[in-house]
């Protein structure tokens, strides 16, 4: 171990910080917050291989192509897009230090978000109305599950949305603010990336 | 746990305040009831105790809020150790109904009880024992190794510390309140399902592991970016202690699997709540999905057990020797491929399931494949001893002791691995016998070493050498006598699970095993006896010099206890061994020039928010939907007001370290160093 890697020159290594070094606060979050959205990213891998296992068995029940309306579908995947679009707009907003304007991409972007879960919800209200609930088949059990974990992030997000608009009206754009604002964006990116999943492999290739 | 062969409790009309709870579903059981008795009179002994000397107080502020990595690491490894008590009670309870359960004998445990303990006995081992030590171990040691003050976010891991405690404490519930599932450690369904496990047993079970389970996520998450982002300068991948490396590795594992977990129960849920059809057998339910998922969690969680003790080893190894590890690279890539592979494996835990030959051969070699990194790692150790200077203290006994019997374990795994051998032996004793062979020999083993290696870090005395070698020397023999037989039952046919038997050729065994698990008592009594003794002599056994085993990591260039901000100083790293780096370069500690050093501050939320989880955990196993939904908003909404509190941090004053410093030198030129 006598091979150290002393540093060129004749100056004497040094071997602690008489300084202290700054960590800022949250230096890591973002790091942290993106390996939590890989871990919410296998429960969706678990959710979409049981769709993938399990979506052929009908059970004698209706199947894809009875019961998806490709048009509503079409409807509630802009809304989820558009979302995503203001979010990127609010994040600007954030660069430019501009709060009012975060603010309002914000609750723009929330709108958005709550007229998907009500396409949704509609939609689950729809197929349940008609006899195809979750405990109808193994291919709706997943079908819901699915669906519907992607819902309840969606539904979590603008709680968590919600939250963040008043407390930028509180502390306007302080760093553990923007650290947030920053952290809801990929969170909700991820949401939009999902849904992309969910869109083709639900509902495009159940159609064809 | 009820006496009834049909659970007391599905009898029971639901109420509306209550749900399925009743007076019913208290214990009627005499067994369980003293049992209830003793526990609930000792822990009303021990409230008593806490009110009478005041400790409330203390406890609150110093322990259960803090968020310094070394408490609640010690907080990890005392509720593995109380859980470890448990769980080893469930052992010996097994033990005996074995060997009395022959010649037309029933026993002294029911059926209903019997499967309900040995589910028990394997839920709280793993999850309640071998994960809060190994957790409880990363988390003191690694923030120390990598020059940091704490973790990247202190918060989350006390959080995280404090869910696990919640999953321990409704499991322990279920002891009492209702019954635990009686299904076997992983709950297959269909009989995990509600048309055959309609009681609560399962419910617990679901619920406490979701609850221990977003811990164990949480403090994965925390701990990888710890090593990732907080080692001190210099200190690159590679020159990172073994110890953290296994870290790293187990902690993306456990990212990479634990959301497996919680997928696969949470379906397991939905069937049994809400009646969706995953893994029922009608309706196109297919309870092979459940298997399948469940062993993609559950195979790189015997590696996230494992590889921890791996990284102990080898710094166990390299300090006894007095030799730097011999192969550090090779090391570091085995721990690599081992984590890889883990995940390429799971279906050799059922290769009966029938996915033919060339699916069974693929894990076939694939599992044979793990031994060759895991033999190269043994390979290291032996050649990091050749030559070097052994001293067999107790961490370097254990350690020996492990080399030895995780061998043999490895072997009759890769017996296991070839699938032909495996559809005689599948379920049969020779598994059961396998895998302990392997988490005790490996994961217990390499607790023991490691208990016996930091504790002086920790406590700033060493533990009496005495008491421990006589629990050393309790546990091995004991181990190896408790669970030969077992093989040798596992050839003979005999499978796990069995409550009783009617050959009365195969009662010497179970005898002989019985023995066995009453030396393992002797040893864990001996280690009980080790810690109480090393307390009371703690002023004959002080540790002032920080570094006690002439140790070569940076854990030992700080004081024993560490202060709360670990280091005065952050160290710069120029070697791969930097203390013993620093230690041969003479390096002295600077003696002034002390800086604020900044902190984070104590929080009670996780304590608010792992409590309300607890309560919401209980209402949903017993149907109170009115307290779960309660439950369920009071965690919203304290956790929203958790993000209202943008104060997290504060300053340790300047003239305080240079207080704190001060006395340690005093310390270090009393002790003569």
């Amino acid at each position: 171990m006598s091979s150290t890697t002393l540093p060129a020159g004749n100056d004497k290594p040094v071997y602690y910080e008489i300084d202290e070094h700054p960590h800022p606060e949250g230096h890591s979050t973002l790091l942290g917050f993106w390996i939590y959205l890989m871990s919410d990213c296998l429960i969706f891998a678990i959710l979409f291989a049981c769709y993938a296992v399990l979506g052929g068995n009908f059970a004698a029940g209706p199947g894809p192509k009875d019961l998806f309306d490709l048009n509503l579908i079409a409807l509630n995947t802009a809304m989820l897009l558009f979302s995503s679009l203001t979010y990127g707009l609010a994040m600007i907003a954030m660069q430019n230090r501009n709060l009012r304007h975060v603010q309002m991409w914000l609750a723009v972007t929330g709108l958005f978000g709550a007229a998907f879960l009500a396409i949704e919800l509609y939609e689950f209200s729809h197929l349940i109305h008609i006899g195809a609930t979750p405990q109808r088949s193994a291919f709706l059990s997943a079908f819901f599950t699915l669906v519907g974990t992607h819902g309840l992030h969606v539904t979590f997000g603008l709680v968590w949305l919600v939250t963040l608009i008043v407390q930028l009206g509180r502390h306007g754009l302080n760093p553990a603010n923007q650290r947030r604002v920053a952290c809801l964006s990929l969170f909700w990116h991820f949401l939009d990336v999902i849904w992309i999943g969910v869109f083709t492999f639900v509902y495009l290739m159940g159609m064809l | 746990m009820s006496t009834d062969a049909v659970p007391s409790t599905s009898a029971a009309e639901p109420t509306f305040l209550f749900g399925k709870l009743g007076w019913n579903s208290l214990p009627h059981d005499p067994i369980v009831l003293s049992t209830m008795v003793v526990v609930i009179i000792g822990g009303i002994g021990l409230l008593a105790l806490v009110t009478r000397y005041k400790l409330w107080g203390y406890l609150w502020k110093e322990w259960f809020t803090t968020v310094d990595h070394k408490k609640i690491g010690i907080m990890y490894m005392i509720l593995g150790l109380v859980m470890f008590l448990r769980g080893f009670a469930d052992a010996i309870m097994m033990r005996l109904q074995q060997v009395m359960a022959f010649g037309g004998s029933e026993g002294y445990l029911n059926s209903h009880h019997y499967d309900q303990i040995f589910t028990a006995h394997g839920v709280i081992m793993i999850f309640f024992v071998a994960m809060p030590f190994i957790t409880g171990l990363m988390n003191y040691v690694v923030p120390l190794q990598i020059g940091a003050r704490d973790v990247s976010f202190p918060f989350l891991n006390n959080f995280s510390f404090w869910m696990t405690t919640s999953g321990a404490v409704l499991t322990m519930a279920s002891l009492f309140v209702g019954e635990f599932a009686a299904t076997g450690w992983l709950a297959y369904p269909p009989l995990s399902g509600i048309a055959y496990s309609p009681s609560v047993g399962v419910d617990y079970y679901i619920w406490a592991l979701q609850i221990a389970g977003v811990g164990t996520t949480l403090s994965g998450i925390n701990l990888i970016v710890t090593i990732l982002k907080m080692r001190a300068p210099g200190m690159g991948l590679m020159k990172m202690p073994v110890f953290t490396w296994t870290s790293l590795c187990a902690n993306i594992l456990i990212v990479a699997s634990f959301p497996v977990l919680t997928a696969v129960l949470a379906l397991l849920t939905l069937d049994r709540y809400v009646g969706t059809n995953f893994f029922t057998n009608d309706f196109g339910g297919s309870s092979m999905m459940y298997v399948n998922l469940i062993w993609i969690w559950g195979h790189p969680e015997v590696y996230i057990l494992i590889l921890p003790l791996f990284g102990v080893f080898s710094e166990v190894t390299s300090t006894f020797s007095g030799k730097k590890l011999f192969g550090y690279t090779s090391m570091v890539y085995a721990t690599v491929v081992i984590t890889i592979l883990s995940y390429v494996v799971w279906l050799h835990h059922f290769f009966t399931m029938g996915s033919g030959a060339s699916v069974n051969s693929f894990f076939g070699i694939t599992t044979m494949v793990i031994s060759i990194p895991t033999g190269a790692k043994l390979f290291n150790w032996l050649f990091t001893m050749y030559r070097g200077r052994i001293r067999y203290e107790l961490p370097m006994m254990w350690t020996v002791a492990f080399m030895l019997t995780f061998t043999i374990g490895g072997m009759t795994g890769v017996l296991l691995a070839v699938p032909p051998a495996d559809f005689v032996l599948h379920n049969s004793l020779f598994l059961i016998a396998h895998f302990h062979n392997v988490i005790i020999g490996g994961v217990l083993f390499g607790i023991f070493a490691a208990i016996n290696y930091w504790w002086p870090k920790a406590f700033g005395f060493k533990l009496d050498p005495f008491w421990g070698k006589v629990s050393f020397w309790c546990w091995v023999p004991g181990f190896w006598v408790a669970f030969m037989p077992l093989y040798v039952l596992g050839l003979m046919g005999v499978t796990r699970r069995m409550r009783v038997f009617d050959d009365p050729s195969l009662q010497i065994w179970f005898a002989i095993a019985a023995v066995g698990a009453l030396m393992i008592a002797a040893g864990i009594a001996a280690m009980l006896i080790q810690f109480a003794v090393s307390i009371w002599k703690r002023e004959a056994l002080a540790e002032t010099t920080g570094d006690p085993w002439n140790g070569r990591t940076l854990e030992w260039a700080t004081s024993s206890p560490p202060p709360d901000y670990n280091f005065a100083f952050t160290p710069r790293i120029h070697a791969l061994d930097a203390w013993y780096d620093m230690k041969a370069a003479g390096v002295e500690h600077p003696a002034e020039g002390y800086k604020d050093i900044h902190m984070p501050s104590n929080t009670g939320a996780g304590v608010i928010l792992a409590g309300i989880s607890t309560v919401a955990g209980f209402a949903l196993v017993w149907h109170i939907w009115w307290l779960a939904g309660l439950s369920m908003v009071g965690l919203i909404g304290a956790a929203i007001a958790h993000t209202f509190n943008y104060k997290r941090d504060f300053h340790i004053p300047a003239s305080q370290v240079a207080a704190t410093e001060a006395a340690r030198l005093r310390q270090l030129q009393a002790a003569g160093a």
